[in-house]
């Protein structure tokens, strides 16, 4: 396995290095990490596998961090059709989107009807051909994410295609429901108010 | 000049930023009131503005400057006059006046900024007009370019959207300008390569935009950083479709190589994030799709107007030297904005 430091290179450099890698590999071929420090990096490097038929995924380490991996040559396990290179291509197109859901409803008046509501939003948010980047869940929002929500099946199959799934721990505790989250990840108001102030739109039901 | 330039980090138009990023922050700002002499402003997405002094007259105003996309500080001045002058012709205009725009690092070896701004002087007389000043930064990088101002009837002001279904689609240079300056970039782009990037990159519009005088011009852009395809998408308003055949595309034959041996921009795959969405390819290789989303530094015209006039305009801009090819034609509206086939 080659590492590849391309970080705080710009684009067609990271490129170059990878392939320089993947030429050492010789004909038994192998994998070869790149690390860089921009999505549109990750998505010519992806471009490039793909091409050439190289087993790909990606993976972000950090605010600018992502490591795109290649199997190549002998070894290379073929690209899975269903696999789609994880964070390569955003959902979003680059845009990215944040929809936000701060009740158990959607919308002001009966709530029978909000929560109906809040169910077709999200089942129709996951049928998107843009999808949202990140979700985040708040206050009475907090409940959808946990057991007996009738969305759990919606938001599972989001996150399966690569939308992060963000319930607010401060509000998981206000309502005891800190044993009963069933999908996503536990987030503090730091990353919620990073990840709205990031976004290039942000959605409400 | 002995010395090297480092300040070549991949410039041009690739260094414009993204479309995307671009309407999310001007699309916030406070519009004031609409002033009725100001023909062409921010909401059509030119990139240049068209204002009426009279009934006969109105000027056009733009300005555009960026980071070298060459080693050799003259040639760069050319290709950043003949980029900026290209907005006034795209209009149907004249360049009248320029100014020059300067960032500079103050350590650097001054005789590298003279290079560049006779190259750029040298643009600005053959295109007939005058430099009459400019201001200059201190600065990390080099950047470099004009604000220009040009005349139009009024009345003859070609839009960039007015195309109408039927109309044949002209462009007037070769793409692939940025893909070959990025193969160069990392030393992989032959000298033939090069020189025929540098030589599109250097013709100015003035020639292509003659030729086009005499015919009812429906809409012309110049295709520079947004790549063939997104200055198309914004040609098409919205309201209209097209077909595009990639083999009468004119392009520079080693961008495809470098294409396949993806030496690509950022700023390539930031049109195709933005861009792709509205193009079918039909059977289109790989490294024919990375040329019609090249970044172009001082690109062509791409011109929409009446299949009848169009190759009598095709045969004027050959006679002239321009390498230009009818490239598709505009259709109503259909489910894909932009289909490219491969013929």
């Amino acid at each position: 396995m080659i590492q590849v430091n391309a970080m705080g290179d710009a684009c067609p450099i990271p490129v170059v290095k990878t392939k320089n890698a993947i030429k050492e590999l010789g004909e038994a071929g192998g994998v070869v990490e790149t690390r860089v420090d921009n999505e549109i990096a990750v998505q010519n490097l992806t471009k490039m596998a793909n091409q050439k038929g190289y087993g790909v995924k990606s993976e972000k380490l950090g605010e600018n961090e992502f490591q795109v991996t290649m199997t190549v040559g002998a070894g290379a396990a073929p690209i899975p059709e269903d696999e789609p290179a994880v964070c390569a291509v955003p959902a979003s197109h680059g845009k990215n989107i944040v929809a936000v859901v701060s009740a158990g409803v959607m919308g002001t008046g009966d709530d029978k009807l909000g929560t109906a509501l809040l169910k077709g939003f999200l089942y129709a948010l996951g049928q998107q051909d843009v999808l949202p980047r990140t979700i985040l869940f708040y206050n009475g929002g907090a409940a959808v994410t946990c057991e007996g929500s009738a969305s759990l099946e919606d938001l599972k199959s989001l996150e399966a295609q690569g939308v992060e799934i963000m319930t607010c721990g401060t509000c998981l505790d206000f309502y005891g429901l800190k044993d009963k989250l069933a999908v996503g990840e536990v987030t503090n108001m730091y990353a919620i108010v990073e990840k709205m102030t990031g976004a290039d739109l942000i959605v409400r039901p | 000049m002995e010395e090297k330039l480092v300040f070549c980090k991949g410039g041009g138009c690739t260094a414009k930023l993204g479309a995307g990023v671009l309407e999310r922050v001007l699309s916030r700002l406070p519009k004031g009131p609409a002033d009725p002499e100001l023909l062409i402003g921010f909401d059509s997405r030119d990139d240049a503005a068209v204002y009426r002094v009279s009934a006969d007259t109105a000027i056009v105003q733009t300005l555009d400057f960026f980071p070298p996309m060459v080693d050799d500080p003259y040639t760069f001045g050319k290709i950043a006059a003949t980029n900026a002058l290209s907005d006034i012709y795209a209009m149907g205009g004249e360049v009248k006046t320029a100014l020059n725009i300067v960032c500079f690092p103050e350590k650097m070896d001054l005789n590298v900024l003279g290079e560049i701004m006779r190259g750029g002087s040298e643009k600005v007389i053959e295109a007939g007009g005058t430099l009459v000043g400019g201001h200059s930064i201190a600065d990390d990088s080099v950047k470099y370019g004009l604000s220009v101002m040009g005349t139009v009837h009024p009345d003859h002001i070609w839009p960039n959207n007015q195309g109408k279904p039927g109309d044949r689609l002209i462009l007037t240079k070769r793409l692939g300008v940025g893909i070959v300056c990025t193969a160069n970039r990392v030393g992989e782009a032959s000298q033939d390569a090069m020189d025929a990037a540098v030589d599109s990159m250097t013709t100015l519009n003035k020639y292509a935009a003659g030729c086009c005088r005499g015919y009812d011009i429906h809409a012309c852009t110049d295709v520079t950083g947004f790549s063939f395809l997104g200055h198309l998408h914004e040609m098409l308003d919205g309201r209209l479709s097209c077909r595009v055949h990639a083999k009468a595309v004119p392009v520079i034959p080693q961008a495809l190589n470098y294409a396949d041996e993806f030496l690509l921009t950022a700023a390539g795959q930031r049109n195709r994030n933005h861009t792709g969405p509205y193009v079918r390819f039909e059977g289109i290789p790989f490294a024919m799709e990375e040329v019609l989303f090249d970044p172009q530094t001082a690109g062509g015209l791409l011109i929409a107007l009446d299949p009848e006039e169009a190759p009598r305009l095709l045969a004027d801009l050959l006679a002239i030297g321009a390498p230009a090819a009818i490239v598709g034609e505009i259709t109503d509206r259909q489910e894909a904005e932009i289909t490219v086939t491969n013929d």
